[in-house]
């Protein structure tokens, strides 16, 4: 789960921070909503930035599919290739992190290089 | 995406210029630039992706695109939606931060100098110009909304008269319908036709029967977020 200051990161703080990482000489990735389907929580276009350390800033669902796209997006890292990623965001898990979704999305998942 | 490409969006965000980026999901290559016909990378658009991309960018809709046989990711970049309000008035005390959660870059003008102060709106850009001069320094564009909050017509006056020279996407004056006859009257002798006066929503704001100046902040930012998402028409009116 991240914290909502770092959910709730608008996208020029996003791009922000991957300027920062990357001047640190950190690899990164980042996630991008490119299609919903449903209710999803965040609209096509939302985007989570991840640092080698796992460390995340914004969002691509609001909570509930973060975690499975943080070890793709460490695994682009490590692989260097894109991936593309599809998500049923299930009731269970959405109730789990309190959230009223269910829909789908998808996701890419690139590295910044 | 490449550092160049991460470095030109940054740029375009701070000088607050349209970006796109066009990304061919299945290998990768990446287009970007400001405009559709213009863009620089590893990926060639073709004349029908084009118009797809334009599209998309006069909608402020990313979303992927599968005009010819691949399918591309296009990522809208819109510049910064902005709030400029003149009067540093109660209703600017709530509508300032109702309009940041919104996602706007909100600049309040006032030169009387006791009014626009950090104490009263943290946070804010705070302009103790004369309205016709903060706004021009200011340089409204189609993102731009701007809304008179003074009653006094040696403030509202030259802030309308400068907006209405903008191309601005709302623009807003408080007062009653017979306050707004009196404003028009004024704005006519300062030779501004039929037209340009249509584009002032006055009274300003929703009629959601609004009292408290909490309320008639949401009534605008609701009228602001109409004019914004439902009436594109307005945006595209020239200055």
């Amino acid at each position: 789960m991240t914290d909502q200051s770092t959910l709730f990161a608008g996208p020029d703080a996003i791009i922000d921070q991957i300027a920062a990482w990357r001047g640190e000489g950190r690899k990164v990735a980042v996630a991008t909503v490119i299609r919903t389907w449903g209710s999803s929580p965040r609209p096509v276009g939302s985007q989570l930035a991840v640092d080698e350390s796992g460390a995340m800033v914004g969002s691509v669902s609001g909570g509930c599919i973060e975690g499975a796209v943080v070890e793709q997006a460490i695994a682009a890292m490590n692989d260097r290739r894109p991936r593309r990623l599809e998500f049923g965001v299930s009731d269970a898990e959405a109730w789990h992190v309190g959230l009223a979704c269910g829909g789908r999305v998808e996701v890419y998942v690139e590295l910044v290089e | 995406m490449k550092a160049e490409t991460l470095e030109a969006l940054r740029q375009a965000r701070a000088a607050k210029r349209p970006f796109l980026v066009v990304t061919e999901l299945a290998g990768g290559a990446q287009a970007w630039g400001s405009r559709p016909a213009e863009l620089t990378g590893d990926l060639t658009l073709t004349p029908v992706e084009i118009r797809a991309v334009e599209r998309r960018q006069r909608d402020d809709a990313s979303g992927v695109e599968a005009a010819g046989e691949r399918e591309l990711f296009v990522q809208v970049w819109a510049p910064p939606l902005r709030l400029v309000l003149v009067g540093a008035v109660h209703i600017a005390q709530s509508l300032a931060p109702m309009a940041a959660i919104a996602g706007y870059d909100v600049t309040v003008i006032d030169p009387r100098g006791s009014f626009a102060t950090t104490e009263r709106f943290p946070g804010v850009s705070l302009s103790s110009d004369w309205p016709d001069e903060a706004l021009e320094a200011l340089a409204p564009d189609t993102r731009t909304a701007i809304v008179t909050l003074t009653h006094d017509p040696k403030l509202d006056d030259p802030a309308l008269d400068a907006a209405l020279r903008s191309p601005a996407f709302y623009i807003g004056a408080l007062g009653s319908r017979r306050t707004h006859a009196k404003r028009v009257e004024r704005l006519r002798a300062l030779g501004h036709g039929e037209e340009a006066i249509r584009r002032i929503h006055a009274p300003v704001g929703l009629d959601i029967g609004a009292s408290t100046p909490a309320e008639i902040a949401i009534s605008v930012m609701a009228e602001i977020t109409a004019a914004l998402r439902r009436e594109p028409e307005a945006s595209e009116v020239a200055a």
